[in-house]
């Protein structure tokens, strides 16, 4: 093969697809961004588990508390320290968090997630905007 | 049992060992699987992966070798199989192009078979379909991974992200719970195409047969990292926020090992760097291979254009005119024929064209295969 012209043009494109995170971001730092805990979650120090264990699989937990509530019929959710909680979305987990821009979304963005909470959640009166 | 797939099957459960024992044991090892490793297997891809393309280009097509699928381009009225047989660079290109983002010689794979005692050949379509499945969920999930390595994240991978996650699963067991975040269908179209190839060369005989390690390693190891990625996801979690740090880290040159990323993460990345690394050294070069195959890219052609060998070398030839010149005198005196009756003159234009004579047997090997086309 001696099509000169082609290899180059394949090799610049090569190296633009395998650069191209590079360049995008071109050096800008972005570091995880921290999340703003309200003044009523601060005071409850722990969330419904652990930090480290809510920041993993919040998302499960949601989900299995919806599937709880629609499909049994059950509200009551006892985590391993025995403490009881109404499994609702509302009223406790947006209770204390009620600053989504500054809490809920500042992760999701970050990492592209888009919930669909919201798309139902949108009756919680404490969410301040 | 078979040593290729047992020896490539351990290989990849030593680089999984390596990596979760590593970053279990030590900590500090974090940096080395979670930074340097990647930068270097990035290092050796990209110089790899353009070394392979330069010494591509500079090798030589000795013969103009384009498969040829339907009739080529001849006579005025005989119709031309024109992307078959593409005998213009258009028709190439287009006919490159369909061979790369469809696969249209894997869609012609037939299997003879006796059927009644005759031998019938018959559409065995499931490789190209496994291969078209593998492809495409592979670039899919390639390009969601995109999020990890933008920020902010383009829309273009936004789009692919929710197309992608638009069928809503739920296993809602006691001991399994998925559901949200929502389930990619290319992460399980990925894991289970990888499967089939990989059960297709251990299931059919002749298969099987030409199928090395080198085959199977890229399997395992795509497998691996497949399935890392989608238990990641779904079962063992990880915090993605900080996952992300680091991956930004990496593209933007401010390193950090967040505490809360687990295990697996680092295994992931590290089947990820050790697939990279490969790469060039690799079968699964025909990435940039497919561009230089003489087979694709090569215009049907043969009959209107002569293709020169470029390893064609002036060749000394005596011919039998020269021959003749030589020992005319004596060939007199003996009785034999010959071309020329002895004219006081002497031959010399013959020197002008010294390789376009074929009939001398000195003409060499090299000079045999375009011979024929230069009688004409």
């Amino acid at each position: 093969m001696s099509n000169r012209k082609g290899v180059i043009i394949g090799i610049v494109v090569f190296l633009a697809v395998v650069t191209f995170p590079f360049l995008y971001n071109r050096g800008k730092a972005a570091p995880a961004p921290e999340v703003e805990l309200t003044e009523k979650a601060k005071a409850a120090k722990q969330c419904v588990r652990s930090t480290d264990y809510m920041q993993r699989e919040h998302m499960k937990i949601l989900d299995l508390w919806r599937h709880t509530v629609v499909r049994r019929g059950e509200r009551i959710y006892v985590n391993p320290q025995g403490k009881e909680f109404n499994m609702s979305l509302s009223n406790t987990c947006l209770d204390c968090h009620s600053n989504k821009t500054e809490f809920c979304d500042r992760c999701h963005d970050y990492a592209s997630v888009r919930p669909y909470c919201w798309d139902c959640h949108i009756d919680n009166p404490k969410e301040s905007k | 049992m078979n040593k290729r797939y047992i020896l490539s099957l351990i290989a990849v459960v030593v680089l999984f060992l390596i990596a979760y024992l590593g970053v279990e044991a030590v900590p500090a090892s974090k940096w080395l699987f979670g930074i340097l490793i990647p930068y270097v297997a990035l290092i050796v891809f990209v110089a790899g992966f353009i070394r392979r393309l330069l010494s591509w280009s500079r090798s030589a097509v000795p013969f103009a070798i384009p498969t040829t699928g339907g009739q080529q381009k001849s006579l005025k009225w005989i119709k031309p199989s024109t992307i078959d047989s593409p005998s213009s660079k258009s028709a190439v290109f287009i006919r490159m192009l369909l061979e790369i983002v469809t696969f249209r010689s894997l869609f012609r794979n037939t299997r003879m078979k006796l059927k009644e005692g005759r031998v019938t050949y018959q559409l065995e379509i499931f490789l190209w379909v496994g291969a078209l499945a593998f492809h495409y969920a592979f670039f899919t999930v390639l390009f969601r991974h995109l999020r990890f390595f933008t920020h902010p994240t383009p829309l273009p991978v936004q789009l692919v992200e929710n197309l992608d996650s638009f069928f809503r699963m739920e296993i809602m067991q006691d001991f399994i719970q998925i559901g949200v975040p929502g389930v990619y269908l290319s992460g399980l179209v990925l894991l289970a195409a990888v499967t089939y190839l990989f059960l297709r060369r251990i299931f059919i005989g002749n298969v099987k047969y030409i199928s090395l390690a080198s085959d199977y390693f890229p399997l395992f190891l795509i497998f691996g990292i497949a399935f890392t990625g989608i238990m990641m996801r779904y079962v063992l979690k990880t915090d993605v926020a900080a996952a992300k740090e680091l991956t930004m880290g990496l593209v933007t040159f401010r390193w950090s090992i967040p505490g809360n990323v687990s295990s697996i993460f680092f295994v992931h990345l590290f089947f990820v760097s050790v697939l990279l690394a490969y790469f060039p050294f690799s079968k699964l070069m025909h990435l940039g291979g497919i561009f230089f195959s003489p087979t694709r890219n090569m215009r049907t052609d043969t009959r209107a254009v002569r293709h020169v060998n470029p390893w064609n070398y002036p060749v000394n030839v005596h011919t039998y005119e020269e021959y003749e010149d030589d020992f005319r005198d004596k060939m007199i005196e003996a009785g034999l024929p010959v071309d020329k009756m002895p004219e006081p003159q002497e031959a010399s234009a013959e020197d002008e064209e010294p390789a376009a004579k074929p009939e001398e047997p000195e003409a060499g090997a090299a000079d045999a295969a375009t011979a024929p086309e230069e009688k004409e």
